[in-house]
């Protein structure tokens, strides 16, 4: 198996690199990808949308439709993998395990034992154990607001600048899961819900596909935006812009939640009660 | 060596990513742990993804995002040398995007195939459902 695969990886190799001596060479301007269907999209996209930065305006705009199904793509991901995973049924013979917070006394409860619920002294901490570090902990706290907001301006500011629903999303979701690491998911969960991963990953995609429907109750095609121009009281030109930006929230909405839910389900293997 | 500097030089990009596709594609097949099948297919995404970034590339243009425009209502002609091309871009965009819920759905699977099987291991994953197939056949020819 070993050697047969490298016999036909070489060959498949091979065959790649010689027809690879045909391609355009890096960066060439009049290369076949650049030279067809791109020119439109950087001539037009401002004068069509007013949106300077054309991979926005061409992922929610002129491909918006496509934009819809990866959204949809990573909602049914996130779905799947609920299925796969989550299990409500509490492991069988587990300990647990608990710190004394004034002391850093761990204390490990058998099944059956009485556990303290005394939240002020004690804390529930995983059954790997992890040493309480208050520099990460501390770290943390004062990195995350700074990670939302500018998760947000990513998301915000996706005209004008790199940024967009997708990457926007990601940063926020990856905020979530900094926490996460840092504390532990009991917690995490205490604070984002996975009820609230659901429904902010569902209305994502209802804020995108809604925006295609309203447009189409405006009588216009489904995702052009440019019926929205009586609604915002602006010309079609703009209306575009303002579509693009609905459109990249509702995709910065079920990205993170996609990517919470998704890290909830790993992390614990569907229990949601301890992992990294 | 001409033809080293001509042809292969301007393309050398390409034959990395021949080779890290051809990686994730060796370790997709070959190997027989899940978790490094998942590896490999993450490889090869990533292959895929710098080679639609790097046919983006243009010589002499900046990124795809018009600089110094008058706000809205300019018609100030842009001109498709200046910018490299957003297509892939975009196209790239969303590939990254799926391609995490495709390695989160492929973690899922992994993981719940340890529960099952408590192996990630194929050989004996596949050991173990051979095993229980004779099981069955077995007690369905006793009961015939």
């Amino acid at each position: 198996m070993k050697r047969g695969g490298l016999v036909l990886f070489s060959i498949m190799g091979l065959l790649l690199a010689w027809g690879v001596l045909e391609f355009p060479g890096l960066g060439d301007p009049s290369s076949p990808a650049s030279s067809h269907l791109s020119p439109y999209y950087i001539q037009h996209s401002l004068t069509d949308t007013a949106v300077p930065n054309m991979v926005t305006a061409v992922l929610a705009d002129y491909r918006g439709y496509d934009t819809m199904f990866e959204t949809i793509v990573i909602f049914t991901a996130a779905i799947v993998c609920i299925f796969l995973l989550r299990t409500f049924k509490p492991p069988a013979s587990r300990y647990r395990m608990y710190r004394h917070m004034a002391t850093g006394i761990t204390l490990r409860i058998e099944k059956g034992g009485k556990t303290p619920d005394d939240s002020e002294h004690f804390e529930r901490i995983d059954s790997v154990w992890v040493p309480h570090d208050l520099v990460i902990r501390t770290t943390c706290r004062m990195v995350i607001p700074f990670i939302q907001v500018f998760a947000l301006y990513v998301i915000a500011h996706g005209h004008h600048s790199p940024g967009g629903g997708f990457q926007g999303g990601v940063i926020l979701g990856a905020s979530v899961v900094l926490f996460a690491v840092c504390f532990d998911l009991r917690r995490t969960i205490r604070y984002l819900g996975e009820k609230m991963c659901a429904l902010l990953c569902a209305l994502g995609v209802l804020i995108y596909a809604g925006t295609g429907i309203l447009c189409m109750g405006l009588q216009s095609n489904f995702l052009d935006y440019s019926a929205l121009a009586g609604l915002f009281g602006t010309d079609p030109v703009m209306a575009r812009s303002h579509g693009i930006l609905i459109v990249e929230i509702g995709v910065g909405m079920a990205v993170m939640a996609v990517m919470v839910m998704l890290y909830y389900n790993l992390a614990s293997a569907g229990r949601h009660d301890e992992g990294l | 060596m001409e033809i080293f500097q001509i042809w292969v030089l301007p393309r050398l990009n390409y034959l990395i990513y021949i080779f890290l596709m051809l990686l994730g594609l060796y370790g997709m097949l070959v190997k027989r742990n899940y978790m490094k099948k998942v590896i490999g297919l993450n490889i090869l995404q990533t292959a895929i993804i710098l080679f639609f970034i790097s046919t983006a590339a243009k010589i002499g243009a900046t990124i795809p995002i018009i600089a110094n425009h008058e706000h809205h209502g300019s018609h100030a002609a842009v001109n498709a040398v200046q910018y490299i091309n957003p297509l892939p871009h975009v196209l790239m965009l969303t590939a990254i995007v799926v391609a995490v819920a495709t390695l989160g759905v492929a973690l899922a699977m992994v993981i719940r195939i340890y529960q099952l099987f408590s192996t990630i291991e194929e050989d004996q994953v596949l050991l173990q459902l051979r095993r229980e197939t004779l099981v069955a056949d077995a007690k369905e020819s006793f009961h015939d």
